[in-house]
């Protein structure tokens, strides 16, 4: 992980707007930046574009117009082949989780050390390490068929912080678990953030951004950032 | 999965495992017959060459009448003299009528029904390859000493025979070629077929950071395991087919038919055949890959 100084600006948008083919835009006219090491959520109602908006900071997809900078790399200018090394830099616990169904708890979550070319020990030490602490010490070997929605969000969640990304990006992270796990994933994400890397969540959970109020919040509606708090 | 290397997407299930090692299994098989062809071909050629070069052999028309016998017999005396006094001649041997016989007895049955034929005489020319000679100027000079004597250096009907072998072999590469193309497209066929059955995993790969050649190699892998399987499996089928063609030709040599063995160049190539239709099938599955992948964001 290259963390960077806090404060510089980790991503920034300039005026973008996405549309998905010949559709009508999803997002118009972004325009915020988040500094490095901070810790947002990401608000607002169904619809509004939250999960666009953090495909586009995922490298997911390019914007339709404006400018999008990450880790000071302006993307319309980026090769493809240079991609994967700032892929490699985020974490992302997608709202469908996104698990591959043929590959065990441990196997999902050591792919992004496994793509990095980590070594194996490495790989049997860190990743059993990190199930456990999210509680599923016991589940190492199963498939996510046979988990329930909330492990295998703490799978997802597992397999996008074992690379100690520079920024993690969670849709609704919390949204299948219980309030004490809940509770213990934020303050897994709060942790990483003591480290320094660069948080965003994704989530409709008020009372969870309640109690977390001393973090800033990203709003958005009808596609367009309303307030960067 | 290749030398044991782990793979990320679940490719051992699908669809194109099952057909791919029979297709490759055909086209390993149908390339073993044509290179098999190929090289016995090439060998033949070489053996005609060889053996006609720097050998002639002059006719004499058989003389009709009672002393017909006698008159023959001198004629040859008389070619075989000029042929032997002729430079770059190394030796001029006239064969006697029980070895021209023998020579017709495969083609026109027993010896009785032969020896009373009317049959020209042979002479055996063997000339020094290094000396250039006057084939032209040597025919017209026995053709105006000896009545009824005509030379044949064997180049007209041997380049035929050459050229027909070589446009045979051209067209035995050409089918091993053709049989690569498809064995290519179909690589790409599944190829695809896989990345879009697996479109899903692909993504998830590339948005945790995964290089293009990270997927590509696991496709790959997978398509030269399976290539191999085929090809061993065309192989094994090739071997028992071949051996059946030699030994069918053996039974059928004897005059007719020059001998028809494979040389050891030709089974080493067939043995390799495996190897290079699944080096094709991970090559083709590893470009097809590349070059989806490029296409997507």
């Amino acid at each position: 992980m290259r963390h960077r100084p806090r404060g510089e600006h980790i991503i920034r948008f300039d005026g973008v707007g996405l549309r998905y083919g010949l559709g009508p835009e999803v997002l118009q006219d972004i325009t915020f930046a988040l500094p490095s090491g901070s810790f947002h959520f990401l608000t607002g109602p169904s619809g509004a574009g939250k999960s666009s908006l953090l495909r586009l900071m995922y490298l997911g997809m390019r914007p339709t117009r404006g400018r999008v900078v990450l880790f000071d790399k302006d993307i319309a200018l980026t090769k493809r082949y240079e991609f994967p090394a700032l892929r490699r830099r985020i974490g992302v616990v997608f709202q469908d989780f996104r698990l591959l169904d043929h590959l065990s708890a441990l196997d999902n979550v050591a792919l992004p050390l496994r793509v990095r070319g980590v070594k194996e020990s490495e790989v049997q030490k860190h990743v059993p390490e990190l199930l456990g602490w999210v509680g599923l010490a016991d589940q190492l070997h199963a498939k996510p068929s046979t988990l329930s929605g909330g492990q295998k969000q703490r799978v997802a969640i597992a397999r996008a912080v074992i690379g100690r990304p520079d920024l993690l990006l969670a849709d609704e992270p919390t949204g299948n678990v219980d309030d004490h796990i809940a509770m213990r994933l934020l303050y897994l994400f709060e942790e990483l953030n003591k480290l320094g890397t660069t948080i965003v969540i994704a989530t409709h959970n008020e009372g969870l951004v309640q109690r977390f109020a001393h973090h800033p919040r990203l709003h958005i509606e009808h596609g367009t950032v309303q307030k960067v708090e | 999965m290749m030398l044991g290397r782990r793979s990320d997407l679940p490719l051992k299930g699908d669809a194109t495992s099952r057909f791919l090692p029979w297709l490759v299994a055909l086209m390993v098989y149908l390339s073993a017959v044509a290179v098999a062809g190929t090289f016995v071909l090439a060998g033949l050629v070489s053996r005609w060459d060889h053996d006609v070069a720097g050998t002639l052999t002059v006719q004499v028309a058989p003389v009709p009448g009672e002393a017909g016998e006698m008159l023959t017999d001198e004629r040859v005396r008389q070619a075989v003299d000029l042929l032997r006094r002729t430079t770059g001649v190394k030796t001029a041997r006239a064969l006697d009528k029980q070895q021209l016989v023998a020579l017709l007895e495969p083609w026109l049955g027993s010896a009785e029904v032969v020896r009373d034929l009317p049959l020209p005489r042979l002479i055996d020319v063997a000339v020094d390859p290094d000396i250039r000679m006057d084939l032209g100027d040597l025919a017209e000079r026995l053709a105006q000493t000896v009545p009824g004597a005509s030379l044949d250096d064997h180049r007209v009907w041997l380049s035929r025979l050459i050229n027909l072998s070589l446009t045979t072999q051209w067209v035995a590469i050409g089918i091993v070629l053709v049989i690569g193309g498809v064995t290519s497209a179909t690589v790409v066929y599944a190829t695809r077929t896989g990345m879009a059955v697996h479109k899903g995993v692909i993504e998830v790969l590339h948005l945790i950071g995964a290089h293009d050649d990270y997927i590509a190699r696991q496709f790959a892998d997978r398509a030269f395991s399976l290539g191999f399987s085929g090809g061993l499996l065309g192989l094994a089928m090739a071997v028992p087919t071949l051996g059946l063609i030699g030994w069918a030709a053996r039974r059928v040599e004897g005059g007719f038919l020059p001998s028809l063995s494979l040389p050891i160049g030709g089974w080493v190539v067939i043995a390799l055949l495996p190897l290079a239709a699944a080096g094709l099938a991970m090559y083709t599955a590893r470009l097809t890959v590349h070059g989806t992948l490029a296409r997507m964001p």
